[in-house]
């Protein structure tokens, strides 16, 4: 019998296993990414940039040029690579607490200059690195470890809908929200990833990619269930699908 | 191409930095160096270059950690809050080892203080500035030649060492006008950016990685040491000051910066009277040239610093003096230099002649 190879390590992928815990789905959102530099045969010509989170080590995954930028401030430093190197494809690929909290003015600011770069938004609606604090995502009533009976918007105001928010500019290109804490979503948040790459590669603007991702550990649950909550709790309050397409 | 040209000083140290091979300038206006990106902007695309006004100094100083990383040349500018709120991210670019020109039109402080020249940002930039044990190699013109000069050879060593080098400036030379003339530095033997930078990872075959994390607590000393000795490296090579009628000197001053023309003015009026004084002038603040004042002349009694601050490269000065001599200090602030006057009476007060 002939064996013929269904699955493998998409080749910008570096074969090291990551350190992420069960059930969570940056590795995922890692594998998307690598998979359409593979598709579109720039691997030596992308750089990327990883933040300050629990995909800082983003780095040793991806192996194509890379950043780690401090916390934040990967919009500002992609911006700077790609005004210098317009040939190269950049992206970053930031957690919620990264882009929507201390970074949010670099993201505004390079959306709005309309950078050609593609942003990924990994939205698990809690800081995972640090141990489980609220972010700006952290739904309402959800626990965290600084709003530990929940989120109260009289004191915290109201979880922020980034991507909504990024189509309010002009120059944004293509703003898409996906989630990958389910393989039934995941076709959909390959193809969004794609569409955002060729985006900058076609010079039309600034992409933008939100993904619902999960943070089983620091949520407080089993893998199985934390997928369950990203659909029963997330997709309401922030609903998957296109919100900005390129003309 | 030795003409001399009437220039601001704000223009004539960009324009250096343009004949140096800046090409990319990622910037935030602040008072009193607005000259310089204004002048970037309309300058850079002249020569196929970018200029990119950034929505804060927290940003501008990450464009130019991505920058960097590019191996290309390039330069922020700003002073002193906008130099504190780019702290963190100068400390990135220490920590991953790039190469970039950071100038610091100094104002007075602390807090928005004035827009008003002052030098009481000595500590911030000969101490690092910013979190973690790292150096800035620290250029302070007292003249705007000077100035364009330092600034032309601070490329230069931006990238023999990987490091960030600051002209430390202040608000009197971005503003004064004087004739200068760019003249190209010697050619330095140079690393090339094809083997580190970021976009090369087709010719070389394997990629750039730009990052100052180090989770391992071995590695992480490994990498301070290293960086240690690129310091102690740059402390061997680089020491750079001037000494100015010192070696007959009752009384040396120290003062670097516009505070050592003033100085100069007043040792150039004691002298004709007789009086025995000479200034060392630093022009490299870190590495600080200490050697001279270790190895002061005999004749040396008295030693006066003369800062435009509350007194902070007079601990500088100490270091180097030790117990052989008294130091003396005399400085205004709030964006008032000493004047020659003050500085002769104090001399007076100190020599008793
Ligand atoms: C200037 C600065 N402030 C705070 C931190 C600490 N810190 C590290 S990661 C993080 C939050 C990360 O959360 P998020 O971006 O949501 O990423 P996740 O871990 O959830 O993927 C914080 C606050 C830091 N490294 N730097
Ligand atoms: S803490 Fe959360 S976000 Fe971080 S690796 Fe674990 S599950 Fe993933
Ligand atoms: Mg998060």
């Amino acid at each position: 019998m002939k064996e013929t190879k269904i699955f493998e390590r998409p080749k910008s992928m570096s074969d090291v296993p990551t350190h992420y815990c069960p059930g969570c789905t940056h590795g995922i959102a890692h594998r998307l990414v690598a998979e359409v530099i593979d598709e579109l045969g720039i691997q030596k010509k992308t750089f990327g940039v990883a933040p300050v989170g629990c995909s800082v080590f983003l780095y040793n995954y991806i192996d194509t040029d890379m950043y780690e930028a401090a916390h934040g401030r990967a919009p500002a430093v992609a911006s700077a690579v790609k005004r210098i190197r317009p040939d190269m494809v950049g992206f970053t690929y930031q957690g919620d607490g990264d882009l929507a909290s201390i970074g949010m003015a670099e993201i505004v600011h390079a959306a709005n200059r309309g950078e050609l770069i593609t942003v990924i938004f990994i939205n698990n609606a809690i800081y995972g690195m640090t141990g489980g604090q609220m972010a700006p995502t952290t739904l309402l009533q959800q626990k965290a470890t600084t709003c530990p009976l929940g989120r109260d918007p009289g004191v915290n105001g109201y979880p922020m809908r980034v991507a909504e928010l990024l189509a309010t500019l002009a120059a944004p290109a293509y703003i898409t929200r996906v989630s990958v804490a389910k393989p039934k979503y995941v076709g959909k948040a390959a193809a969004a990833v794609k569409r955002a790459f060729q985006t900058q590669i076609d010079r039309k603007g600034f992409s933008f990619v939100e993904m619902l991702s999960t943070c089983p550990t620091n949520w407080g649950m089993r893998p199985a269930d934390a997928a369950n909550w990203v659909e029963e709790k997330m997709i309401p309050y922030y609903p998957l699908g296109d919100i900005k397409v390129p003309e | 191409m030795s003409e001399r040209v009437l220039m601001k000083g704000n223009e004539a140290l960009a324009e250096a930095a343009v004949r140096a091979g800046c090409r990319y300038f990622f910037g935030y206006p602040i008072t009193p160096q607005n000259e310089i990106p204004e002048y970037m902007s309309r300058r850079l695309p002249e020569v196929g270059g970018v200029y990119l006004q950034a929505e804060s100094e927290v940003a501008a100083i990450n464009m130019i950690f991505g920058g960097a990383g590019t191996g290309e040349r390039v330069m922020t500018s700003s002073s002193s809050p906008g130099i504190s709120l780019m702290s963190e991210g100068i400390s990135y670019i220490a920590g991953a080892e790039l190469p970039c020109v950071l100038m610091n039109i100094v104002r007075g402080g602390p807090g928005l203080g004035s827009i008003l020249p002052a030098q009481s940002d000595y500590f911030q930039a000969t101490r690092g500035g910013g979190h973690g044990d790292y150096r800035l190699l620290v250029l302070a013109p007292s003249t705007l030649q000077e100035g364009v000069d330092l600034t032309m050879l601070a490329f230069d060593l931006a990238e023999k060492y990987k490091n960030p080098v600051m002209i430390l400036g202040d608000g009197f030379m971005g503003q004064m006008m004087e004739a200068v003339e760019f003249r190209t530095p010697e050619p330095m033997d140079l690393p090339d950016k094809r083997d580190w930078a970021v976009g090369y990872m087709e010719r070389r075959g394997t990629r750039a990685l730009v990052k100052s994390l180090y989770l391992d607590p071995e590695e992480l000393e490994r990498h301070n040491m290293k960086l240690q000795a690129k310091y102690r490296e740059m402390e061997k090579n680089e020491v750079r000051y001037e000494s100015y009628r010192t070696d007959d000197a009752e009384i040396v001053l120290a003062a670097y910066g516009t505070t050592a023309r003033i100085a100069r003015s007043a040792i150039n009026e004691l002298r004709r009277e007789g009086l025995r004084v000479g200034m060392i002038r630093p022009i490299s603040v870190y590495p600080f040239p200490y050697a001279p004042f270790e190895n002061l002349p005999g004749s040396v009694k008295n030693v006066l610093v003369v800062e435009m601050s509350c007194g902070q490269m007079i601990d500088d000065v100490r270091i180097g003096v030790g117990r052989t001599v008294p130091v003396h200090f005399c400085g205004r602030v709030g964006g008032i230099a000493p004047s020659v006057d003050e500085i002769e009476a104090r001399i007076r007060e100190i020599t008793g002649k």
